[in-house]
């Protein structure tokens, strides 16, 4: 064990490794794992901050869902509600129509009576002129009896 | 590492190697006067130029690292010494958070070149004293940190960061005062004229304990390194030795070497660990005001 200009010497060694690692190592790989650390929670702040947005447009959607279905449930119940009034309207639409083509029929099937019953009794006049010439051959002028004719045919 | 068993065997036959040379030779130091002058004027070449070998490539190793490191996403080799960084990181800031941008540093730089020049252990000895044998030099210790100047350097440059540190956090006033009136403190200087006697004499037990504890600081610092180190590698020779027994203590030689080998790889991690947390510990202790 014989101490001797070594440890001088290996101090001095000692010294300048201390120097180059506090001046080369360690800061420059301080700096860079501080700055690791600090995008590290930068990203997680980020994520925190990604997860409440998230969050709000949850429920901001949830709300606007709400909102949706509850306009959707009104539209829905006003168009029932007109949809009945167009049937009840259309329903007392067509039952004026149809009794106003009933009536018109009823009213032409009435015309169409009249009609053939003056016919009818025309026709009937006509006969009983005919019939009763025949029967008076002759004897009867039927200018001269055309008024009673007449009066034959108004009266069947 | 069972290689140069044989090896050393053969050795052994060609020189006649008593156990006692065959250990001398491995444990003598490649040795250079400077200025003709002996005794204190010697370097030891040999530890020198490992530690100063090891220590440039570590830490250039750790500087290269450094350079092409990213804040991003590490890559393997930037995010193992990110590793290491961070463990004497987290260590030294366990113990104390002042002068940190310093004695953080000088933590790393402790723990990995410690680490590496106690790693020197496991290489074959007797291999690379062969190899030396052939480029002319014949005394060679690959393990720095077994060579006691070493450590005391360690030991000592700690030593005088650690009184830096004492006298720049309490001033040299400070600094004095807390030889003679710390650990156990004093009582008070008054009329009675026992605390006449009683003050000088707790002042002299304060720094005698104040001396002892600063002396023996260095040297426990540093020779429990040494002494761990040195014993691992005069394990080490004792087991190469069975070597020359014959091929059956080549092989048990070898089964031995290769058990402690494993088990040194503890010693050698938690030697340099020890070594670097005594250097933090003792600088945090010299900031503490008492």
């Amino acid at each position: 064990m014989d101490i001797n200009l070594t440890l001088i010497a290996q101090a001095v060694v000692f010294a300048a490794f201390i120097w180059f690692t506090a001046r080369f190592v360690w800061p420059p790989l301080m700096t860079l794992v501080e700055q690791r650390q600090k995008t590290i929670a930068d990203g997680l702040a980020a994520a925190e901050r990604g997860m409440k947005s998230l969050e709000d447009a949850s429920s901001r959607s949830d709300e606007a869902l709400k909102a949706a279905r509850a306009q959707a449930q009104d539209i829905l119940a006003a168009a029932n509600k007109q949809a009945t009034q167009i049937v009840e309207q259309a329903k007392t639409t067509a039952k004026g129509e149809g009794d106003r083509i009933v009536s018109a029929a009823r009213e032409e099937t009435t015309r169409e009576v009249n009609s053939v019953k003056e016919q009818l009794r025309k026709q009937v006049g006509e006969l009983a002129v005919a019939g009763a010439s025949k029967i008076l051959k002759r004897e009867i002028d039927a200018k001269a009896h055309a008024d009673v004719l007449n009066d034959l045919a108004a009266r069947v | 590492m069972a290689v140069e068993n044989a090896d050393h065997a053969a050795a052994g036959a060609e020189h006649a190697l008593t156990p006692a040379t065959y250990i001398g030779h491995h444990l003598s130091f490649l040795k250079h006067s400077v200025n003709q002058g002996g005794g204190f004027w010697t370097l030891h070449l040999d530890t020198l130029i490992t530690s100063i070998i090891l220590g440039t490539v570590v830490f250039g190793f750790l500087a290269w690292v450094v350079r092409g490191a990213t804040a991003g996403v590490p890559g393997k080799r930037q995010a193992f010494v990110e590793v290491c960084v961070d463990f004497v990181n987290d260590q030294v800031k366990g113990i104390f958070d002042k002068s940190f941008s310093f004695v953080a540093p000088l933590a790393l730089t402790v723990f990995v070149w410690v680490f590496a020049m106690n790693a020197m252990d496991f290489l074959p000895v007797d291999i690379i004293a062969k190899g030396l044998h052939m480029v002319g030099v014949n005394e060679f210790r690959m393990v720095p940190t077994s060579d006691v100047n070493a450590t005391f350097a360690l030991a000592l440059s700690v030593w005088f960061l650690m009184i830096f540190f004492a006298i720049k956090a309490k001033g040299f006033g400070g600094f004095v005062h807390e030889l003679f009136f710390a650990p156990f403190g004093a009582p008070k200087l008054s009329v009675n004229p026992i605390s006449w006697i009683l003050v000088p004499l707790a002042m002299s037990a304060n720094f005698l304990f104040q001396m002892i504890e600063y002396i023996s600081k260095p040297l426990s610092h540093s020779l429990r390194l040494f002494g761990n180190m040195y014993a691992g590698e005069i394990i080490f020779l004792l087991l190469w030795m069975l070597a020359s027994t014959g091929p059956l203590g080549a092989f048990f030689g070898a089964l031995f070497g290769t058990g402690w080998a494993i088990f040194h790889i503890l010693i050698v991690a938690l030697q340099a660990y020890i070594f670097m947390m005594l250097t933090v510990v003792y600088i945090a202790m010299a900031h503490e005001h008492h």
